[in-house]
């Protein structure tokens, strides 16, 4: 066989590996739209919820996590008699790190099995994928993580952190230990890209400098030019946006190069105790989270929380904040609906301002106005053993404020 | 000057991991112009094997050194058992071979993901190997890295030496040059094939267990690999082992000074269009086997 008839069909593979990469990015259009929306089928005497995560994928690695929390707050409301007298039944569907996979999925959730809710999505760029399908149908999801901000769907309730109550108290929380000058990295996609813009206008108006700024894309393994640019600029510190199993990659590829937490510590808002556990804390010790919730916040709701996981799951598995505001989102939706006297999208809805929870991590209350909720902003440091121990709170939940509205400095954001 | 030094050694680190991963190809593509996309599935076959080997090996150093050998071995079982019973009955036909392997890959990946799960999992890596050996003047090589360029540097070696000096070598030589003259000299052309697959398999076994160090262990960590190991070997020019050795090199060390210059996503386009534009000058590659075969 001639050498160059190789190289023809190697191009022909190469050309096939390629379309099938480019079919996994390619969206697919939705069916077209019920003006009147899809109600939720709750004749029975079990009402189905969606369960919308990324069980494979670079992404599995923390949603497969947020999965389960999700479905020990759904076995604790059927034991405790279901929600307004249904067993909720669970539907589950694998995002698989994909987003236009979401999409779908989640118009398969509303449109086939018509659930009353979905509880899911990790990465803004699935939520952002998955919006427009929810406003379409007028249906809800309950969206479990810390996220850039400046979103408001009405049919979305955030239950994690927005940029006031996680990226900000980061930032100031880094500025009282006397940073003066920070090194962007994230990876590439909208979350990252729209927490930077944020972090950029405080560090301007607060006169901390900003020295660089890279992007990797999601998934990417190879750090070796960003961690040297980071050391090269003598940043006080790093503020860390990458998602998923990029983590690994770059805290693997930054301790080798001689960065600590000492001379350049790093804030991560994507790396809680799941992701700690997997990365390995021989590389993370020292370094510093910003969530609103760790394992080892104190406090009887969340001794039992963290018993019941550990029961269900296994002895070995921590719990973590994205965990935790999804259990906390299933609990919130039954307290809604259970307030609203109906699975009625709209009634639950306008239900929504005002119900609190005792949420393992503190006092949560709805704020109907924003469908975010009030949370206690607390900065963490991650020990030898792989928890990770808060070194400042905020002192009180502090409120959503998803525009930035109240803080001067963000004015030209949105 | 400390940027500088860092980025080509940068460069030249990123250049031992395509070098690595390209090594074992170089052999089954190269020399026995044989298409196999599960290539980049043995180099996560070794990724697992480390993986597997920690969980009864307590001291990550121990379990690295242990799985050096055993992933070769692993990688290498696999691949004499795709030659054996797929590759071989496909000789004449590439483009089958071709799909037949990117099967097979599929299915290993998904093995891959029903034993391991789909979620990917980590090894400790040796304290030793986090570290890094600090020069003079503020500058610092990470072990990590050190570690696997020697190992890639390593592997050519022993299988340039082998190529060169043993009877064996001069067997897959013979083969490469010219499959018929060597059988009617009394090669047994089908035992060489299956252990040219098994040494190039196994490196790419090798090349798992290195990578282990850089990232995390995924059922899709081989497809990732596969295009870039494709174009080193391609690029350096098939049939030849110092093509892809001079061309992992200067692909690293392209794709530190793009990324430094631009962002990441931008030097994987300027490595891809130097690419491109090389191949228009040269479709050969950097080095080509002159042989007197009609073939």
């Amino acid at each position: 066989m001639s050498l160059f008839r190789g190289r023809r069909i190697l191009a022909g593979a190469m050309t096939l590996v390629a379309a099938a990469a480019m079919t996994a990015c390619g969206s697919k259009t939705t069916d077209e739209a019920s003006a009147t929306g899809v109600t939720a089928d709750v004749s029975g005497d079990t009402v189905k919820v969606g369960l919308l995560n990324s069980l494979s994928g670079t992404m599995a690695i923390s949603e497969v996590t947020v999965r389960d929390s999700i479905m020990l707050a759904v076995e604790e409301i059927n034991a405790a008699g279901g929600v307004l007298g249904k067993k909720i039944q669970p539907v589950g569907e694998d995002g698989a790190s994909d987003w236009p996979t979401f999409a779908e999925k989640a118009e398969k959730l509303i449109s086939e099995d018509r659930v009353a809710a979905v509880f899911g999505c990790w990465t803004s760029a699935s939520r952002k994928a998955v919006k427009p399908v929810f406003e379409k149908n007028k249906a809800l999801l309950f969206y479990p993580v810390q996220y850039e901000g400046l979103e408001q769907s009405p049919y979305i309730f955030y239950t994690g952190a927005t940029t006031n109550q996680q990226i900000v108290p980061g930032l100031d929380y880094l500025k009282s230990q006397g940073a003066k000058s920070v090194y962007l990295v994230g990876s590439d996609y909208v979350f990252p890209r729209t927490a930077n813009k944020i972090i950029k206008a405080y560090a301007t108006a607060n006169g901390m400098a900003v020295l660089g700024e890279d992007y990797a894309p999601l998934g990417s393994t190879e750090f070796g030019t960003i961690v040297n640019k980071v050391k090269s600029s003598g940043a006080d510190a790093v503020f860390n946006t990458l998602n998923g199993d990029s983590n690994v990659a770059f805290f693997k590829e930054y301790k080798p190069a001689g960065l600590t937490a000492a001379s350049m510590p790093v804030v991560s808002v994507s790396i809680a105790e799941e992701e700690v556990k997997s990365i390995g804390t021989q590389y993370l010790e020292g370094q510093l989270t910003a969530w609103n919730y760790y394992q080892t916040t104190p406090g009887a709701a969340n001794s039992k929380f963290v018993a019941a996981y550990k029961a269900k799951y296994g002895a070995d598995k921590p719990t973590s904040d994205p965990m935790e505001a999804a259990y906390v989102g299933v609990h919130l939706w039954k307290a809604m609906v259970e307030k609203a006297g109906a699975f009625d999208v709209e009634k639950v809805r306008s239900a929504s301002d005002g119900i609190t929870f005792d949420a393992p991590e503190g006092l949560v209350t709805v704020d109907g106005k924003t469908q975010h909720i009030a949370k206690t902003a607390r900065i963490g440091k991650i020990g030898a053993d792989g928890l990770i121990t808060e070194v400042w709170n905020s002192g009180k939940p502090v409120a959503p404020d998803p525009y930035l509205k109240t803080y001067p400095w963000a004015s030209g954001l949105s | 000057m400390t940027v500088l030094f860092g980025q080509l050694f940068t460069g030249i680190s990123i250049g031992a991991v395509l070098l690595l991963i390209a090594i074992g190809l170089a052999l089954t593509f190269g020399q026995m112009n044989v298409i196999n996309m599960a290539h980049g599935e043995f180099i996560m076959a070794g990724a697992y094997t480390t993986y597997v080997l920690q969980q009864s090996i307590t001291g990550a150093g121990l379990s690295l050194v242990v799985a050096l050998p055993v992933a070769f071995v692993v990688a290498g079982t696999m691949g004499v058992l795709l030659e054996v019973l797929l590759i071989r009955r496909l000789y004449a036909r590439p483009l089958d071979t071709l799909l037949v392997t990117w099967g097979v890959s599929l299915m290993l990946q998904q093995l891959a993901r029903d034993v391991f799960g789909s979620p990917n999992v980590q090894t400790r890596a040796p304290e030793l190997l986090t570290g890094n050996v600090a020069l003079p003047g503020g500058l610092t090589i990470a072990n990590n890295r050190l570690f696997i360029l020697a190992l890639a540097l390593a592997a050519v070696a022993a299988l340039t030496l082998a190529l060169r000096l043993t009877p064996l070598g001069r067997r897959i030589r013979a083969v490469v040059q010219n499959r018929d003259l060597a059988a009617v000299s009394g090669i047994a052309t089908s035992r060489v094939d299956r252990t040219t697959f098994f040494l190039g398999s196994g490196l790419a076994g090798l090349a798992g267990v290195a990578l282990t160090l850089l990232g995390p262990i995924g059922p899709t960590m081989g497809t990732n690999l596969i295009i870039d190991a494709f174009l080193v070997v391609v690029v350096g020019g098939i049939g030849q082992l110092k093509g892809s050795v001079i061309v992992a090199f200067a692909l690293g060390v392209l794709q530190a000074t793009g990324e430094y210059l631009t962002t990441l996503s931008v030097a994987k386009v300027i490595v891809f269009v130097a690419i491109v534009a090389f191949l228009q000058w040269r479709p050969q590659g950097l080095f080509t086997l002159r042989t007197r075969s009609l073939a």
